[in-house]
């Protein structure tokens, strides 16, 4: 019962953030939005029971990606403009909502397999198992570090001063 | 009435379906970079939901967000980079000023 509830009230703070990220016309305001957005949705891998991808979430969205966003509004001083919509406003609303009535449809009329054995708990163990363990993710993971190696040089040589 | 697995994917399709939105309709660059963060995150939601409800032992679809929350975090700041640097280019960061490469 308490599961339901909170998946509940943590639903429709997350879609409430995410309308004001699109609605709103202050720019700041819209940052700090997406960042209860991602909150809730931190709490929303808590009710799926995946603790170590919830503190994930907080650590490196939460606590990185929306500092950085914030940074990059202040730096480009362009707030007074607000947040504005361009010509394709309507035709973007009538292709998202013909996308959320597709993925619906699909939905609801799937069987899907649905595994009745409980969650792993805690998750840390097992996802370690995965990443690093035989036979797991061990290349994806080294590939990540390469990506992300090259995305902080490009960073860097990017807004470098000439 | 018990939550499953089709609340968890209804949620992020309307998550997805909001962020879709705002890439679509908005003129503000860090607004568009903004909802592609809504988009990766609604994504990320379908792919522990999943890995939750069909093989609640084998953990694949945590494993798949932990990568694509890397991706999203490489490709924050290799956009931000870049719209600082057209902002320091050209002044503004409005997607329908930005056309050099339009033709």
């Amino acid at each position: 019962m308490g599961l339901e509830i909170a998946f509940w009230i943590l639903a429709v703070v997350s879609v409430a953030a995410a309308l004001a990220v699109v609605l709103l016309r202050n720019v700041f305001r819209a940052a700090l939005a997406l960042v209860l957005c991602l909150l809730a949705v931190a709490g929303i891998y808590v009710t799926l029971s995946a603790d170590f991808l919830a503190i994930v979430q907080i650590l490196i969205y939460v606590g990185g990606i929306s500092v950085l966003i914030i940074l990059a509004i202040m730096l480009t001083r362009d707030i007074h403009h607000g947040s504005l919509s361009n010509k394709l406003r309507m035709p973007a609303l009538v292709v998202s909502i013909l996308f959320l009535g597709a993925v619906g449809y699909a939905t609801t009329n799937t069987l899907w397999q649905i595994s009745g054995a409980p969650p792993v708990e805690p998750t840390t163990a097992g996802l370690a198992g995965k990443l690093f363990g035989e036979g797991g993710f061990i290349l994806p993971v080294e590939i990540a570090a390469v990506l992300l190696l090259a995305a902080i040089l490009g960073a860097i040589v990017l807004v470098r001063e000439k | 009435m018990s939550i499953g697995l089709e609340h968890y994917i209804i949620l992020s399709a309307i998550l997805f379906s909001i962020g879709l939105y705002g890439v679509l309709a908005k003129r503000n660059v860090i607004i568009i970079l903004i909802s592609i963060e809504l988009m990766l995150n609604a994504v990320n939601v379908a792919m522990v939901a999943f890995s939750r409800y069909i093989v609640p032992l084998l953990l694949t679809g945590q494993v798949f967000a932990i990568f694509i929350i890397v991706v999203a975090a490489a490709e924050a700041a290799v956009g931000l980079a870049i719209i600082i640097a057209v902002y320091r280019n050209r002044d503004t960061i409005d997607a329908t000023q930005i056309d050099l490469m339009k033709w």
